[in-house]
């Protein structure tokens, strides 16, 4: 390779550069993948590409024989998306050599995501990279940059704090409840209503391996309609308080004006829970559980302004972590570089 | 045997310092950790507290060769003993539970348990001599006695992580050491498991006295044969009532560390009571 400098490449856009309306346009659903790869498989002069195909960003990153090649792949992309060429550029971000590098690793670690220093995002850039390799499209210069970006970003992360605690309402509750249960295969949940945030909990403790989960609504319909979706139970409504000792953890979001669960119901449902403790998460406004349960000994209640305040404390400590994040990235993609720049040379 | 192996002309109580050193060295790196907020390496933990034990136990091996049995002649030994039990039970429920921050904890307990009774001379001026008149049986009841000791150390040690733990979740401190502590549950489950393994072998160590105190009464202290019962009696009602779920929780954990500080002073008569002082201190044992 001539000069990898002015050749390898990175285009695309984000939501740090693009608004919601103008991502749509540009997600490449798995419908259109198989026509787009084919049309960049007959662009001249591009030697690698690498396509980062996400809910929030679409980015190329390629090793091309000239800025012509750039373009052109710019000009396909947008042709293909019906997107005009002046509209993309007003949006688009461009890198190259050592800048290129450093982004990816950056988009790798999660310092670019719209959720701060989340991890999903290197198992996308892990697939995208995969995806390259099996459409043959990736060389010498996108396999070292991409496998050490991998070995890097897991370095950030170890070397750093910012993926550390929960920064959404429903994962914060998760945490809390690893902490009361250990695991949660042997929890058994409650829902009370069938409230949007509700749910979300609910979905996240069962991606968390929640042994089961049951679904108590004023309407037993709406109750089994949640359920099934969970594949749970149904819990009617008037057996709520008799069966609140089954459960381990129990999620209140509801629509009810006053208090669902009582003091004496949860004194009550701990003589059957003997030594087990029991995790309230009470998501409702007004408030679903009787804030005075927290006093009892073996019982936990965390309403949504707790988790919200851990959720931005959390964010707040990822936050302060991104400059020195930011610091190890810029070395680590300045030793990528001199590789790239060793290999080529 | 060590006596077969060339090993450095130390003496006992210099291999005791030495290990108080590592737990020392334990408690120090994991204090450093949890301010940068950073886990401990379970590994890491694990391996200074082992080469602690290690030396621990050439140093007690050494002061068991110099007085011709197990070390449990005074309040220094009877502290090191302990500290011996609580690190040696780690090295087991660490591997076996991996329970973050017991080996944090345990290396603080044993570096205060080993080195207060180091910095005491007088603790180690004088032994009992002919304290088990000779007898290994008597000898096995009294290393099993303080064995269980270790277990009830430990015990108080994970009691104590159980209230801190509880402390974090009503009070929402989540962050700093809290971060790391081990779960409500996984905590109470060990609790109950150290406990019925502390009663057992306390029950073990008072049936193997009990076999030569039965049929000589007069020869032994009252003091020490009340005491002793008691603290049995005591970690066994309290076994009785976490297992019928009366007593639990927060109740339970101050009820265990309570009653490790008073098995911990009941020490002090329990050894008083027995044979009388030697004339001159043991020697500071070397190899």
């Amino acid at each position: 390779m001539s000069d990898p400098a002015a050749t390898f490449f990175l285009i695309g856009a984000s939501h740090q550069t693009a608004p919601l309306q103008l991502r749509e346009r540009l997600a490449l659903t798995p419908d259109k993948l198989p026509s787009f790869h084919a049309a960049l498989g007959a662009l001249q002069g591009l030697r690698e590409i690498t396509v980062l195909n996400t809910c929030n960003r679409v980015e190329f990153y390629g090793v091309a024989e000239s800025p012509a090649a750039v373009a052109r792949l710019q000009e396909t992309f947008c042709a293909f998306q019906g997107l005009p060429p002046d509209a993309f550029a007003a949006i688009c971000r461009q890198a190259h050599g050592r800048a290129a590098i450093e982004h990816l690793l950056s988009v790798a670690c999660g310092i670019e995501s719209q959720m701060l220093g989340e991890t999903e995002i290197l198992g996308q850039v892990k697939d995208a990279y995969a995806d390259a390799q099996t459409r043959r499209t990736t060389g010498p210069v996108l396999n070292r940059v991409f496998q050490k970006t991998f070995q890097y970003a897991k370095h950030v992360r170890t070397h750093t704090a910012i993926n550390e605690g929960q920064i959404s309402i429903a994962n914060v509750a998760v945490d809390l409840a690893l902490k009361i249960f250990g695991d949660l295969s042997s929890t058994r949940i409650l829902l009370l209503g069938a409230g949007d945030i509700g749910e979300k909990t609910a979905k996240a403790f069962q991606s968390r391996g929640a042994a089961s989960l049951t679904v108590a609504s004023r309407t037993l319909g709406r109750a089994m309609e949640l359920a099934t979706a969970f594949n749970g139970t149904a819990l009617p409504w008037q057996h709520v308080t008799e069966k609140l000792g089954d459960y381990s953890i129990v999620v209140g979001s509801t629509a009810a004006p006053d208090i669902v669960v009582s003091t004496a119901d949860v004194t009550a449902a701990m003589k059957k829970r003997r030594a087990e403790p029991l995790f309230f998460i009470d998501l409702a406004l007004p408030r679903d559980i009787d804030a005075a349960v927290a006093k009892l000994d073996n019982v936990f209640l965390y309403n949504l302004d707790d988790l919200a305040k851990i959720a931005e404390e959390n964010l707040a400590a990822r936050t302060a972590q991104v400059s020195h994040a930011r610091q190890i990235v810029g070395e680590k993609a300045e030793a990528i570089w001199k590789q790239i720049e060793a290999q080529a040379s | 045997m060590l006596t077969g192996f060339p090993m450095p002309d130390f003496t006992d109580r210099n291999w005791l310092w030495f290990a108080t050193a590592f737990y020392l060295t334990g408690f120090v790196l994991g204090t450093i950790a949890l301010l940068r907020e950073r886990r401990q390496s379970l590994a890491v933990t694990y391996a200074i507290v082992l080469a602690g034990f290690l030396i621990q136990t050439v140093g007690l091996y050494q002061r068991g060769l110099a007085v011709k049995g197990c070390p449990l002649g005074n309040t220094f030994e009877i502290f090191q003993f302990t500290a011996w039990s609580a690190i040696a039970l780690y090295l087991v429920v660490g591997v076996t539970f991996r329970l973050s921050l017991l080996g944090y904890f345990t290396s603080l307990l044993s570096a205060v348990l080993t080195s207060v009774s180091l910095a005491i001379p007088a603790w180690d001026a004088t032994r009992r001599v002919g304290a088990f008149g000779g007898n290994p049986w008597i000898e096995f009841h009294a290393a099993l006695a303080l064995f269980s000791y270790g277990v009830f150390a430990l015990l108080a040690l994970t009691s104590v992580m159980y209230l801190l733990q509880v402390f974090s979740l009503k009070k929402r401190h989540l962050h700093g050491v809290f971060a790391f502590l081990p779960s409500i549950r996984d905590l109470d489950h060990i609790n109950l498991r150290l406990l019925t393994a502390g009663v057992a072998i306390l029950s073990a160590s008072l049936a193997v006295g009990s076999v030569y105190w039965l049929p000589d009464l007069d020869t032994v202290n009252l003091a020490k044969i009340i005491t002793t019962l008691a603290v049995w009696a005591a970690y066994a009602v309290v076994l009785g009532l976490r297992l019928k779920a009366v007593l639990i929780s927060k109740k339970f954990a101050w009820t265990c560390i309570l009653l490790f500080a008073a098995a911990l002073l009941s020490l002090q008569p329990v050894n008083s009571s027995r044979q009388p002082l030697s004339a001159s201190p043991p020697a500071a044992a070397s190899r």
